[in-house]
């Protein structure tokens, strides 16, 4: 059967892999309360940590995302916070609709997409003139800041590797005791 | 980024905190700031510092005190980093105001 729909591809990217340090970075840090310029790795020296880059707050992919992770427990596993590029106040808004609070869950903002350039991940959007945004990608970091996991979409739309993505949290956490 | 002896809580373009920042930047003092939402019902956590919804609200760890008002917050500022002040030698500058001639 043709379903007669079209995913984008992207191709492959040269951004930063498993065994690499993670690029580092200073952005306003969303939580249900307030937002704060805060480093990406004041976030990993108290623990391994989840990155996740996705869509703008509104599209699917990031309610798709973030909808599977809280499912499968993963930020109740590791500290997990996302990055796009949509304000503090639409990140805020999507803690509080989607409880992601409980969890702990945090939000970079970026609406410049500075860091998704930085990370090699940046994609134009079509029909959106000056709008670009990350590709999706999710990067597990351990306590020294070492990448121990890296996966980046190269289609639109792609979803994270889910499983591989539980494995490596599981394999972090155990050896970041 | 939760170093910093002192926390501003403030909303974006909002002119009381912007009195407020002008004064930290007077005094030279280094600063974190957190930005709240427009909302009385989405600050929680500056009732819980302060006892009131509004802002400016800073916190200071060098003196312990927490304190909430432009006006009040500004006066403090001078009483605690300016001439005279406990923490005089913490602040790189001086408002104006505070070294014209003749004073108010």
């Amino acid at each position: 059967m043709d379903l007669e729909f079209d995913v984008v591809e992207l191709g492959p990217t040269d951004h930063p892999g498993a065994g690499e340090t993670v690029p580092e970075f200073t952005r306003p840090l969303v939580s249900a309360e307030y937002w704060e310029d805060t480093a990406l790795s004041s976030l990993y020296e108290d623990g391994p940590l989840l990155l996740v880059f996705h869509s703008m707050i509104g599209a699917f992919p990031a309610t798709y995302i973030w909808q599977e992770l809280q499912e499968r427990e993963i930020p109740d596993q590791i500290d997990s916070v996302g990055l796009s590029i949509a304000t503090p106040y639409a990140h805020a808004e999507f803690i509080r609709e989607r409880n992601l609070d409980e969890q702990g869950v945090r939000f970079f903002a970026d609406p410049a997409n500075t860091v998704a350039a930085e990370y090699n991940i940046e994609m134009d959007l079509d029909g959106m003139t000056g709008i670009s945004e990350p590709r999706p990608a999710t990067f597990v970091i351990d306590m020294d800041g070492n990448i121990t996991y890296a996966w980046v979409g190269e289609t639109v739309p792609a979803f994270p590797d889910y499983d591989a993505l539980e494995a490596a949290v599981e394999t972090v956490t155990q050896t970041d005791d | 980024m939760s170093d910093h002896a002192i926390t501003l809580y403030r909303l974006q373009a909002c002119p009381f905190c912007e009195r407020v920042v002008r004064r930290l930047r007077e005094y030279g003092l280094d600063y974190d700031s957190r930005f709240v939402e427009p909302l009385h019902s989405r600050r929680n956590v500056v009732k819980r510092e302060s006892g009131v919804r509004t802002v400016p609200v800073i916190v200071d760890e060098r003196t312990g005190i927490t304190i909430a008002e432009s006006a009040n917050i500004v006066e403090y500022l001078d009483g605690t980093y300016g001439p005279g002040g406990e923490y005089e030698q913490e602040a790189r500058g001086t408002p104006a105001d505070l070294t014209a001639g003749g004073g108010a």
